[in-house]
């Protein structure tokens, strides 16, 4: 039986600095992912975190990194053509299939959008992209991630970015994700499907919207985030109830993540 | 088989054991306790078998074993990665059919939860073999009997309890037939003995719903409780680790992965990236553990994770009884149930 915590060196190829705090890394990776799932990332000097897969190619994957404070910060020491050991993939991750026909609306919130980036690529390409909508918040103009996808998504699906507040002067859409929901140009809600990932309180109220609006409970799916320490189902950390995040999640369809109570 | 030994013979048995086997059992340590001039039974490996505690009841569980409190995985050379040594040698465990129980229980975890099993659970796993502890009478604070934990009918090489005549023996592994028979002081019948009634006694509801936790009973443990943990780290069927990293300070690209025995009751234990944390209040923590120990983990297992040993009440600083919880668990189930009823009729 081989050792499942036994993390392997893998090559950085890129570093993209998205923000002051968040950056992209580049991981050299050969293997099957989906969007949705996560690696165990060991930090240098910290011990492992769990990153969301934000990126996805033949022989690479991308982990979106936030610098928040003395623990992950040493990562950021790190440079192209060095290396971090990882582990996984893990998680059930996103069926993009589900969501390529008819009419889909991703609501994602700051570091939310990784999980779901591959899964809005994938509605880009779509031949009805024009029914897809996504509605993508962030704290402030300044957190905005992923700049460059936003900008070329915003030509092949309905996009709304918006900031949660804005300097006087700021051009663009100022308001919670929650706002937009019911104005949303939707043919038939109750057919519809929506994806929402961000922090609970984000997804609680965004879910009310869409139930509001006609959305049906099975036609909605969530991620959850939680500390999962070892990706495997056995250190705990991420146990709602009997399931656990780390190998039922962390994608739920809401008719379960309802019953899932912290 | 059933034998009858003089603790000198026992003591033997044990010694001779020894050279197969490193023997992990209850011993009392004299005036370590949390207070002064108070004992502690913890478990420990021994070296002299005249440490053996076989009469009184541990403080603390046999599940360092499996999973000590503080276990390095892997050592780091740079990018080397290697995984840390493992005695080339069994391990004979003392325990009680409570514990044999809460075995059953970390096994469900460590080896049936996920798609793969530990790997580092299954190389200790392999070599344990185990000698129950009987008992005679029940001690302060079990439920074992309500939990249905109090017996194990086999699953282990042989037993040991103080009799009358001597230290009482039923035999299951043949091939120590010779040793047990050459030191007996008596050959006669020898059935394991088990608690058949508790003082404590707990009602555990068949089915929880999602009400219960909204239900006021987890309030008073806001400010009962202190969120120490002590009540998880002496459960012999908690579980729950995190892995950290440490690096030698002279020399810093050098280190160790450790995993660190983890607590649902402590401060910490949900953060996530970037400050979010789940149930803050600790009258939520005492609902997440209750409910997994007699509710989640049947879900998921088909029997209760608690087995009723009791430690979690002889430790807790504020005197918070699980027991308790347990069937003021039951008793709000029942009027929830009652109350909807009520309103139906």
């Amino acid at each position: 039986m081989s050792n499942a915590y036994v993390p392997s060196p893998s090559k950085i190829l890129d570093i993209i600095k998205h923000t002051e705090k968040e950056y992209t890394f580049r991981m050299e990776f050969h293997g099957s992912v989906k969007p949705g799932q996560f690696f165990e990332v060991s930090i240098p000097k910290y011990g492992e975190a769990p990153i969301s897969v934000s990126g996805i190619g033949s022989d690479f994957v991308d982990l979106t990194i936030r610098k928040v404070g003395r623990v992950t910060n040493e990562i950021f020491e790190k440079w192209i053509g060095s290396s971090l050991l990882m582990r996984g993939p893990y998680g059930n991750g996103f069926d993009v299939s589900l969501f390529e026909n008819g009419e889909t609306v991703v609501v994602a919130g700051g570091t939310g959008v990784s999980p779901v980036r591959g899964v809005i690529d994938a509605l880009s390409r779509t031949a009805d992209a024009k029914d897809k909508h996504v509605i993508a918040g962030f704290r402030s103009p300044d957190d905005i991630l992923f700049r460059k996808d936003l900008e070329r998504w915003d030509g092949l699906l309905d996009l709304i970015l918006t900031v949660d507040g804005a300097p006087e002067g700021y051009q663009g859409n100022v308001g919670l994700v929650t706002k937009y929901i019911a104005d949303l140009p939707l043919k038939d809600a109750a057919s519809a499907r929506a994806v929402v990932v961000g922090l609970p309180p984000m997804m609680k109220f965004t879910i009310i919207e869409f139930l509001k609006k006609g959305f049906q409970e099975e036609n909605i799916w969530v991620s959850q985030e939680r500390k999962m320490c070892c990706g495997l189902g056995k250190c705990g950390h991420c146990r709602i109830g009997s399931k656990y995040v780390c190998v039922d999640g962390p994608v739920f369809n809401y008719t379960e993540s309802k019953l899932l109570i912290d | 088989m059933g034998f009858i030994l003089s603790r000198e013979g026992f003591n033997e048995i044990i010694t001779q054991l020894s050279s197969k086997y490193r023997i992990y059992a209850p011993v009392l340590k004299k005036g370590e306790g949390r207070f002064t001039d108070t004992d502690v039974v913890m478990y420990d490996f021994v070296s002299d078998p005249g440490e053996i505690e076989i009469d009184r009841k541990s403080d603390y569980s046999f599940k360092n074993v499996l999973v000590p409190f503080s276990q390095t995985l892997f050592y780091f050379a740079e990018e080397a990665v290697k995984e840390a040594d493992f005695p080339d040698k069994d391990i004979l465990v003392f325990l009680r059919a409570c514990d044999m129980h809460a075995l059953r229980r970390q096994d469900a975890i460590y080896l049936e939860n996920g798609a793969e099993e530990d790997w580092f659970y299954r190389r200790v796993r392999d070599r344990l073999h185990f000698v129950l502890i009987g008992c005679p009478a029940s001690f302060e604070d079990c439920f074992c009997v309500s939990m249905g934990t109090n017996r194990v009918a086999d699953g282990y090489m042989f037993s040991v309890e103080t009799a009358q005549d001597g230290i009482a023996c039923d035999l299951h592994d043949e091939e120590l037939a010779p040793l047990f028979t050459y030191q007996a002081e008596a050959v006669r019948t020898v059935v394991p003995s088990y608690a058949k009634e508790n003082d404590t006694k707990v009602d555990v509801p068949d089915q929880v719903p999602l009400s219960i936790y909204k239900d006021p009973l987890w309030d008073e443990y806001n400010s009962r409780c202190i969120g120490c943990g002590r009540c998880t780290l002496v459960c012999p069927t908690c579980t729950c680790y995190t892995m950290e990293d440490i690096y030698y300070t002279d020399n810093g690209r050098a280190g160790e992965r450790r995993r660190v025995q983890a607590s649902c009751m402590i401060d910490g234990y949900s953060n996530v990236a970037g400050g979010g944390q789940y149930r803050k209040t600790k009258g939520e923590r005492m609902r997440f553990k209750v409910l997994h120990k007699i509710s989640d983990f049947k879900a998921k297992f088909g029997c209760n994770m608690c087995v009723g040993c009791g430690r979690c009440d002889m430790v807790c600083p504020e005197y918070i009884s699980f027991s308790n919880c347990i069937n003021k668990t039951a008793a709000a189930v029942r009027a929830q149930a009652e109350g909807k009823e009520g309103e139906q009729a």
